[in-house]
């Protein structure tokens, strides 16, 4: 018979679960149902007592590891957390969020508890055994895998399941606290910092990703590149949208190169092979081209857009649902004065 | 004060990103077609991390008594290794150390994972209080996360990063890391110094140059190190694959040629606005 653990963590105010681990918990308690398991979840966090009231009516049993040690996502406290939480549950089955922060120490954990790890899971299934789908070479191959060894650690891709959202009431204290024996700390974590400054392009709960490409910078019919323009016209989009900024390699690479090039966009920005995979219903790309190791990042995009000068470009060939042959300087230029008139009630 | 690292980068062989790949099953379970005969390249994220090593011993070179060594652990079918091995070698300095083993993502990672673990730790001459433990934060094959991370478990190393950009020492031996996280964002650790586990995405520096010089250096230890890679078996681990293939979405593209930027905006900015 098998049981879930959950773990979870809270988010930087140290007292409120992430929503990715809120996401757990429903996978959690969906496959509790299904399989007619035992469901424990575990907390990692500063004020794991406040964190458990988000979920205190979601699982028969809920245990925390709390303290200064905890507000820092750092591997050496997550990883002894984690492990204290799984020896405590004694859990068959551990799912947690691919997060930054368990995606950093879970492989870990399960090699201490004897266990084995799948990560990147975009759905849990099987009938009488459980299966677990994830990607591989860069989501251009999908595959179904299961495990007969346990523990079985799986960590839930973002987005892949709902929030939890249930009455918020009071945990049971005894219930809570999971005393860990930390080793040595020599790492400190200082905080974050935002690539550049300016403004924060990455959203990754926008409706839309926005992909800008090389074209942006390139010559234009008139002879002359205009990356002024160009930045400007995407700032605008952004900030009259709520888009999220995607980039294509060519165009971030041109960066450290010497060349001008838009000063809001770093590495992270990238999508594709080398890039991230981000989780949106709809993308509109830009002046670029949608060659495969482009297009592999949007693998988990909704509904496909295309501006691009190129009639043969990548994005015609099966992965757009829309492709506008057309200088993306002018419609942007338009869709910013569209969107201008709506947002001023004209 | 002149810090000496040792720094080992664990980094797979992948196909090149812009191949058709197509899913197989063997004898030994789901594959790629053909992959032996594809063109393959150092698997992207970790050669990111093999040039910040290389950066790191060139800056940090430490004592003609106690040098900064760069040493690059692969594994993979020895043939296909020493095929990427002649372009990777063109770029920085580095000792291989080669793991004749199978190619691609289906095998298990804990099993690649205790396999390079090994290796490493049979390493002659390798100070594993200096060592810094490099690779890619992910592979673009299996793309799990989870291999160097357990290399690093297995070496005991307590102090691991993940999605690293920039490594920054100070004059203490310390250093700074930054790590991405959510929202296009980079976490700052300082750590009070090596050994560490830093898994790179891509970090700051462009591919270097070939160098010949570098290549022939290099090839005088690449060719016999291939010729005595140990082969390694890779365990299971009851990892059961129960389909394997590839997306069935291939889209229905509408081309609009003869829109005018107005008709093509109003149909753009009612297609943001629908739910
Ligand atoms: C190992 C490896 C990893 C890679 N990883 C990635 C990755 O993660 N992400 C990624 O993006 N790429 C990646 N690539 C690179 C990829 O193969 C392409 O080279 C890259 O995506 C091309 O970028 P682009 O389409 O922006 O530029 P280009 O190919 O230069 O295309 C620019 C496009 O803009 C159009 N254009 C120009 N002006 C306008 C205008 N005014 N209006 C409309 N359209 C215009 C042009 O017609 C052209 O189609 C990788 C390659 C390798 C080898």
């Amino acid at each position: 018979m098998e049981s879930i653990l959950v773990l979870t963590h809270a988010d930087e105010s140290g007292a409120v679960l992430s929503k990715g681990s809120l996401e757990s918990v429903t996978a959690g308690r969906e496959l509790a149902a299904r399989l007619g398991a035992e469901l424990t979840i575990g907390i990692v966090a500063k004020d794991a007592s406040s964190a458990a009231a988000q979920v205190a009516g979601a699982a028969k049993r809920l245990l925390g590891v709390q303290g200064e040690a905890f507000a820092q996502a750092r591997f050496a406290s997550d990883a002894a957390a984690c492990e204290a939480l799984c020896r405590a549950a004694q859990a068959t089955i551990v799912l947690a969020p691919h997060s930054s922060r368990f995606a950093r120490v879970m492989a870990a954990v399960a090699h201490r508890v004897g266990g084995l790890i799948d990560t990147h899971i975009t759905a849990i299934g099987g009938a009488a055994n459980l299966e677990a789908t994830r990607w591989f070479y860069r989501q251009r191959i999908e595959a179904v895998v299961s495990r007969e060894k346990r523990p079985w650690f799986l960590l839930l891709d973002a987005g892949t399941h709902p929030a939890f959202a249930g009455e918020a009431a009071p945990a049971q204290a005894e219930e809570i606290a999971i005393a860990v024996e930390l080793p040595a700390l020599r790492t400190e974590v200082k905080g974050t910092r935002a690539p550049k400054q300016g403004a924060q392009t990455i959203r990754p709960d926008a409706k839309l990703l926005f992909v800008a490409g090389a074209g942006w910078t390139k010559k234009q019919p008139d002879g002359q590149i205009h990356v002024e323009d160009a930045g400007e016209l995407i700032l605008k989009f952004l900030g009259a949208s709520g888009a999220s900024l995607g980039s294509s390699k060519s165009l971030v690479d041109q960066g450290g190169e010497g060349n001008s090039v838009l000063p809001f966009l770093t590495h992270l920005n990238q999508v594709g092979q080398t890039g991230s995979t981000p989780r949106h219903a709809k993308g509109l790309s830009t002046c670029c081209h949608g060659e495969e190791p482009h297009v592999v990042g949007w693998r988990f995009v909704g509904e496909r857009r295309a501006v691009s000068l190129d009639p043969n470009c990548g994005w015609t060939r099966g992965k757009a649902d829309v492709v506008y042959v057309a200088d993306a300087f002018e419609v942007m230029k338009r869709v910013n004065a569209l969107l201008e008139d709506a947002a001023s009630g004209s | 004060m002149s810090n000496a690292f040792h720094i080992v980068v664990c980094a797979g062989i992948v196909p090149d990103p812009l191949q058709t790949l197509e899913p197989t099953t063997g004898p030994s379970g789901p594959g790629i077609k053909n992959e032996m005969v594809l063109p393959a390249v150092l698997d992207p994220w970790a050669a990111s991390a093999l040039f910040e090593a290389a950066s790191l011993a060139a800056k940090n070179p430490g004592s003609p008594q106690s040098p900064s060594k760069v040493w690059l652990v692969s594994l993979g079918p020895k043939a296909k290794l020493q095929q990427v091995m002649m372009s990777v070698a063109q770029k920085v300095s580095f000792e291989l150390v080669p793991v004749d083993g199978p190619i691609g993502g289906f095998p298990d990672a804990q099993a690649t994972a205790a396999v390079l673990a090994d290796a490493i730790a049979a390493i002659p001459g390798l100070d594993r209080e200096r060592m810094l433990l490099f690779g890619g934060w992910e592979s673009a094959t299996r793309g799990a996360g989870v291999t160097l991370q357990l290399v690093g478990e297995r070496l005991g190393i307590a102090d691991q990063f993940q999605g690293v950009d920039q490594i920054e020492l100070h004059e203490d031996g310390s250093f700074e890391v930054l790590e991405r996280v959510e929202g296009g964002k980079h976490q700052v650790s300082v750590c009070a110094g090596v050994p560490a586990v830093l898994g790179w995405a891509t970090g700051n520096l462009a591919e270097p140059r070939n160098n010949p010089q570098v290549g022939m250096a290099n090839m005088r230890t690449i060719m016999p190190a291939l010729q005595k890679a140990k082969t390694a078996t890779l365990d299971g681990n009851g990892l059961h694959y129960v389909s394997v293939s590839l997306p069935k979405q291939q889209r229905t593209t509408r081309v609009e040629k003869n829109m005018n930027a107005d008709e093509i905006a109003a149909e753009l900015v009612a297609w943001i606005g629908a739910e």
